[in-house]
């Protein structure tokens, strides 16, 4: 009888002996959970803390604080949690400009920053990290994804169309970038306008065959509705982040027809995305956007490396997030050189759902694609 | 551009005045009675779109909730001049900036705390919901052109109310001594009180319509408050008929801004550039055109006070 419980000890003992019987791990996250675009935030941190969750792991420690995106308590709360907190791993900003202010300094000082969302240019290229890895993509990749599909689909005459801001301008280069410099016209609007009459009117007197848009958040919600009750007629695209769960409830039927790129969809067919959907579901009651994948995968990556290496061993832990050894719901998942994603660019359409419109898989817009920086990355 | 765009650019410039105007007519009022700078006027704006969305999504009927919405801001417009505006007539504007922007924080995160940090979904009516064939040949959406049938109505409205009735007497006495109308007699308190919920219900009004076009979420009163406060500098502080004619102003160059001057610059420089740049100047635009204004009449286009 001790004998058998004596032995069950041990053999649980070497079940937790290598990477789990050491030190218990600290991920700091800084992210959106007040103010506009609020629900990305939320998003990535329920998908996040689902994946620890589900791991059943007690030994790591998630410290979630709100950024309000703004850059300079952003970059507070960062210094805070390396040096007092003395988190293993940092994670969760939603922006870009965000991410601009924390994450250089953040693996200036020997800490891991796993991005959830946020892929400017400049930390893919030059400004790369071997401490940094981004588990979404790179700021242009779904914009390219757009583009592709829709040279592909024989579109000759796009306007294109953002706000006048560093993210729009890369949106629009993103795009031109696949399509090609040959688009009717390009239109850039205000940050943050909600009243796009006018907009609409140019677009319906340039004779194009398709828009282009990329405006998230609310200024999405308000340029589609006015978009559908202007009678235009002139098929819209997009990226995801005008087009997810939360956007849709708002907009209402005003979307449906609309096409968007993603690098996920919450019915692609594959039994990792089978669990993260079914289990978002039971334990937060709504449908998982994009955002909430991204979370979910930047923990699963922190698990599976914890399996092999402690973030102690920073030259072990880094080859241990490298090779990404976990099953991503978003099916082949892969770092480039630069530690940006490989990953399929898929085309989704909004068809009316149950109560709200939603998104339906259509097709994949660019298989195993990844970014253009990675060249000026020298790690 | 051909026909069918400016005239339906000059029906959109003529749908963001009248909006404006219903934002800058209870913004010129509250400053010229009571000499007030309320910074919380787009807060009672938000306040009428997320009511309005929320009663409208409870009860199925946008009209009950433009009603509620309405009724909603002036409450609310009501219980903070009772609350807060009263002990700020006597001291000065600074103090005024100071206290009505606190109101902005307190209502956006009021705001947030009973409705959440989700945008609410407010659809129009569906008598509303169709659209008309302008000269030209373009459709446009009716629902804009009930805007500006709205804002005319109101704008009448409020000019029977001012030059016909006892009430618009006395508001007109308030605006050129206050003194002596508290001192022939008249509840002075309860005028202001009465003003202040009149413009609140505006701003409830406007932001109620809006919120059907726009999302309505936390913060969507503050950009309009930027451009109403613009319309009342150029139309001539507490004049409501400047406010009207400073919102159209205002309205139609921001519109046909956006759309002509990228144009414009095409004819000096690559389309890329230009339309960057155009776009940059075009949001300047309205700026331009207040100081412009300014330089030749200081006071505004029709000044009150003296």
């Amino acid at each position: 009888m001790f004998r058998t419980v004596g032995a069950a000890t041990v053999a649980l003992g070497m079940a937790l002996s290598g990477a789990q019987a050491q030190e218990p791990v600290k991920v700091g996250m800084i992210t959106t959970l007040s103010g506009g675009g609020s629900h990305l935030g939320i998003d990535v941190r329920d998908g996040f803390l689902l994946a620890i969750e589900m791991s059943g792991r007690s030994d790591i420690e998630v410290i979630v604080e709100d950024d309000a995106r703004k850059p300079d308590v952003a970059k507070q709360l960062a210094d805070r949690m390396v040096q007092l907190d003395k988190v293993d791993i940092m994670t969760g900003i939603i922006w870009s400009n965000l991410a601009l202010a924390v994450v250089p300094s953040v693996t200036g000082q020997g800490t891991f920053y796993l991005s959830p969302n946020a892929g400017p240019s400049q930390l893919a290229g030059a400004g790369c990290s071997p401490l940094y890895f981004n588990y979404a993509w790179q700021n242009d990749m779904l914009h390219e994804g757009v583009g592709a599909y829709m040279k592909e689909a024989g579109f000759a005459s796009p306007v294109v169309m953002a706000p006048n801001y560093p993210a729009g301008k890369d949106a629009i280069s993103g795009f031109k970038r696949m399509f090609g410099d040959d688009v009717n016209s390009e239109i850039y609007t205000k940050l943050g306008q909600t009243d796009y009459a006018a907009e609409i009117a140019q677009i319906r007197a340039s004779g194009a065959d398709s828009v282009y848009f990329f405006l998230p958040g609310g200024m999405g919600i308000a340029f589609m509705k006015q978009y559908a009750a202007a009678d235009v007629g002139i098929p819209i695209y997009g990226p995801a982040f005008s087009f997810d769960e939360i956007i849709l409830g708002a907009v209402g039927d005003a979307a449906i027809g609309a096409v968007n790129t993603s690098q996920w969809a919450y019915d692609l067919d594959n039994a990792a995305n089978a669990r993260f959907v079914a289990a978002f579901q039971e334990k937060y009651g709504r449908m998982p956007t994009l955002y909430a994948q991204q979370g979910y995968d930047t923990a699963l990556g922190i698990l599976a490396a914890l399996e092999v290496a402690h973030p102690s061993d920073a030259a072990a832990f880094q080859a241990a997030l490298e090779a990404a050894e976990f099953e991503s719901p978003r099916g082949p998942f892969a770092f480039g050189p630069n530690h940006h994603p490989i990953e399929n660019i898929y085309v989704r359409e909004v068809v009316a759902g149950d109560g709200k419109p939603t998104n339906k898989l259509v097709g994949i817009a660019i298989e195993g694609h990844s970014d253009s920086y990675g060249a000026d990355c020298k790690m | 551009m051909t026909y069918a765009l400016v005239v339906e650019q000059a029906l959109n410039g003529l749908q963001l005045g009248v909006t404006l105007f219903l934002m800058a007519a209870g913004l010129t009022l509250v400053f010229g009675v009571m000499g007030l700078i309320n910074l919380a006027h787009g807060s009672l704006y938000m306040v009428g779109a997320f009511v309005c969305a929320w009663v409208a999504g409870a009860t199925g009927s946008f009209w009950i909730g433009l009603l509620a919405g309405m009724a909603a801001a002036a409450a609310a417009g009501a219980l903070i001049e009772i609350g807060v505006m009263r002990r700020l007539y006597a001291r000065d504007h600074l103090d005024q900036v100071l206290a009505t922007f606190a109101l902005i924080l307190v209502f956006a995160e009021g705001t947030r705390m009973i409705f959440g940090a989700q945008p609410l979904w407010l659809d129009m009516p569906a008598a509303l919901s169709g659209s008309v064939t302008l000269p030209g040949g373009a459709p446009y959406p009716v629902y804009r052109l009930a805007i500006i049938g709205t804002g005319i109505a109101v704008a009448v409205g409020l000019y029977l109310l001012i030059s016909r009735t006892r009430l618009g007497m006395r508001i007109r006495a308030g605006e050129s001594d206050r003194e002596m109308i508290g001192a022939l007699g008249i509840d002075i308190r309860t005028l202001y009180t009465v003003v202040f919920a009149l413009g609140a219900a505006l701003a409830g009004l406007a932001g109620a319509l809006v919120g059907a076009l726009e999302s309505v979420q936390i913060g969507m009163g503050e950009p309009v408050l930027i451009l109403a406060f613009v319309v009342i500098v150029i139309g001539g502080i507490g004049s409501v008929k400047g406010a009207l004619i400073g919102s159209v102003l205002v309205g139609v160059v921001d519109t046909m801004g956006r759309i002509g001057l990228p144009e414009l610059f095409k004819l000096a420089m690559p389309a890329s550039a230009a339309t960057q740049f155009g776009a940059s100047v075009a949001s300047m635009a309205i700026y331009l055109l207040m100081a412009a204004i300014l330089v030749v009449k200081p006071r505004g286009l029709f000044p009150v006070h003296g």
